[in-house]
C-alpha cells in the first residue's frame, strides 16, 4: 500500500517561504494568486498493512515525527492499495 | 566541572566548543559519541552547532532519535545541566526539553555575523556572572532561528522568567532591525522552567578568545564553571 502524506504549515504560522514564493508569481504577472504556502510530501510504501493498520500508523508517525505539531499539519491519503 | 561535548554525524562546532572548554577554559572535556549511551559522568552536556544529519526533515529533528539523546534526556530529568548551542538549540526544541519551534529566519538567508544581546534573566545557572540588560556582543549563524511557540506557552515562558537572551541592539534596545531573524519577543535564548537547560542560537564558543573578537561568550561558561 502507498500513502501520500502531506505535511505543511499550520494557518496560524507564518510562511515566510511560500510568501516569497507568492511574490515572485506576482512579479511574472500571476496577480490573481492570493496565498501560496509551502509544504512537504513524503510518499510511503507499506508492506503487508491493511487499510486499518494504515490508519493507525500513519497519524502516529506524522505526529511523533514528520511533522512538528507546534507549527505543522498533516493530511494523508492512500494513492496505491 | 567536567563538560561533554555531543557529536551527531554533521556537528561541526564540536571541535570549537571542546577547544572553548578545554584549552580556554582549562575544564576536563570529553566527546560524548550520539551512538553511546555514556554520558562518561559529565556535569555538563554541550549539545554544539552544526547542521546534525543534514539538517534533513527539520533542524535537530533527526538528532533527537539519536542513542544517547535518552541518556541526555533522563540527565536532564535529574537536573542535570544541559546546554544546547544552535543547532543544539534546535535539537532541545525538538527533544521537546525546551518549548516552541524554529522557523526559517525572516529574510530567508542564512545568517553569520555578530548580533548584540541583551541579558533578560541573571538568576539562571547558564548567566548568573552576568547583569540584567547587559549587552553581549556573540556571533550567530543559521538558517533556522526564527523562534516560535503558540501564545499561551510564549506567555508561560514569560511569565516564568525562561527568555535568558533576546536579540537588541548595541544599547540594548529591542528593535525590529536588531532582531535579526523575526523570533517572537526577539528570543535569542531560552531555558526551561527548572532551569537547568537551556538553549541558545548565538554562538558563545566563538566568542571565548580575544582573537576572535568577542570575550562576551565566556560569560555562559564561567557561570556554569563557577556555580550558583
Amino acid at each position: 500500500m502507498k500513502v501520500r502524506i502531506l505535511v505543511s504549515f499550520k494557518d496560524s504560522v507564518l510562511d515566510p517561504q511560500g510568501q516569497t514564493v507568492k511574490n515572485a508569481l506576482h512579479t511574472l504577472g500571476y496577480g490573481s494568486i492570493r496565498d501560496v504556502r509551502q509544504g512537504k510530501v513524503f510518499e510511503i510504501d507499506l508492506a503487508g498493512v491493511a487499510k486499518a493498520d494504515a490508519e493507525k500508523i500513519i497519524p502516529e508517525i506524522s505526529d511523533k515525527v514528520l511533522a512538528n505539531p507546534i507549527i505543522e499539519k498533516f493530511t494523508w491519503q492512500i494513492i496505491e492499495e | 566541572m567536567k563538560f561533554g561535548v555531543v557529536v551527531f554525524p554533521g556537528s561541526n562546532c564540536d571541535f570549537d566548543t571542546f577547544h572553548a572548554l578545554k584549552d580556554v577554559l582549562k575544564q576536563p572535556t570529553a566527546f560524548l559519541w550520539h551512538k553511546n549511551h555514556d554520558l562518561q559522568g559529565v556535569d555538563c552536556v554541550v549539545l554544539p552547532g552544526g547542521f546534525s544529519y543534514g539538517d534533513y526533515l527539520r533542524s535537530g529533528a533527526i538528532a533527537r532519535f539519536s542513542p544517547l539523546m535518552q541518556e541526555v534526556g533522563e540527565f536532564a530529568e535529574k537536573g542535570g545541566l544541559v546546554l544546547g548551542i544552535c543547532n543544539g538549540f534546535q535539537v532541545l526544541l525538538e527533544l521537546g526539553l525546551l518549548p516552541g519551534a524554529m522557523l526559517r529566519n525572516k529574510n530567508l538567508k542564512f545568517l553569520c555575523e555578530f548580533v548584540t544581546l541583551r541579558l533578560e534573566n541573571k538568576k539562571t545557572r547558564f548567566t548568573h556572572k552576568g547583569i540584567k540588560g547587559q549587552v553581549l556582543r556573540i556571533p550567530i549563524a543559521h538558517f533556522d532561528g526564527n523562534y516560535y511557540a503558540p501564545p499561551e506557552t510564549l506567555k508561560e515562558i514569560e511569565e516564568n522568567g525562561q527568555v535568558v537572551f533576546r536579540y537588541a541592539d548595541a544599547n540594548g534596545r529591542l528593535t525590529e532591525d536588531s532582531n535579526v531573524n523575526g523570533s517572537l519577543r526577539s528570543i535569542a535564548g531560552l531555558m526551561n522552567r527548572r532551569g537547568n537547560v537551556m538553549g541558545m542560537m548565538p554562538h558563545p564558543e566563538r566568542a571565548s578568545e580575544r582573537l576572535l573578537g568577542s570575550e562576551d561568550g565566556r560569560l555562559i561558561f564561567e557561570s556554569i564553571i563557577s556555580r550558583l
